[in-house]
């Protein structure tokens, strides 16, 4: 699958309707590494503010993000690491 | 439930706090398991681990039993607790020890 970065940024926009989306291609820092498969594009830093993590615990807030990547978690996307926020929150 | 999950349900009852997590606390393989292992060792809290990567089994049958698609992952007294993006908030905001404390786990003992 090509552009797994953008594919990230649909899903998110789309399920969540985040507030703030930040995606951060951290891949070239794991070349070499366990889990670079040397497409460039398997290792990610993601932050969401939306108002749908209100209320919400932190295990909640990951698993409606995990739901909506599952399929890349499942492939082609090795790490993720996340922070969810809800809008005033600190990020 | 399926042998797998019930291997799983054993492991987790049989301690405190397990870590599922790739390697071992001496050899993490991975940066978010060794990121897990340096705040439950920053912490001084006694904590099984079980290598994902020398059981298959396991290592799939994690993901479903807790609805959590990565690793590491923890469990206090049985319950899932997150994972180390996870672990780290809670560490930061005094949480994951007042957690700890709750359960009565650690230096205290």
């Amino acid at each position: 699958m090509a552009g797994i970065e953008e594919e990230i940024r649909r899903r998110l926009a789309e399920a969540l309707a985040p507030s703030r989306l930040e995606v951060v291609n951290e891949s070239a820092l794991h070349a070499g590494h366990a889990g670079d498969d040397g497409s460039g594009e398997s290792h990610f830093r993601v932050t969401v503010e939306s108002a749908a993590f209100a209320g919400l615990g932190r295990v909640a807030r990951q698993r409606l993000v995990n739901a909506a990547l599952a399929d890349l978690l499942a492939g082609p996307v090795h790490a993720l690491a996340l922070r969810c926020l809800a809008p005033g929150e600190d990020g | 439930m399926d042998e797998v999950a019930k291997r799983i349900a054993d492991i987790i009852a049989g301690d405190d706090v397990v870590l599922f997590m790739k390697g071992t606390r001496f050899f993490p393989q991975c940066g978010f398991s060794s990121r897990a292992v340096a705040i439950l060792e920053h912490l001084g809290v006694p904590f099984r681990e079980v290598d994902v990567l020398q059981d298959p089994e396991i290592r799939q049958g994690i993901k479903a039993y807790s609805n959590w698609p990565t690793i590491p992952q923890l469990y206090v007294k049985g319950e899932f607790v997150g994972g180390s993006d996870i672990m780290m908030e809670m560490f930061e905001g005094g949480e994951l020890q007042a957690l700890l404390e709750e359960a009565r786990i650690g230096s205290a003992d």
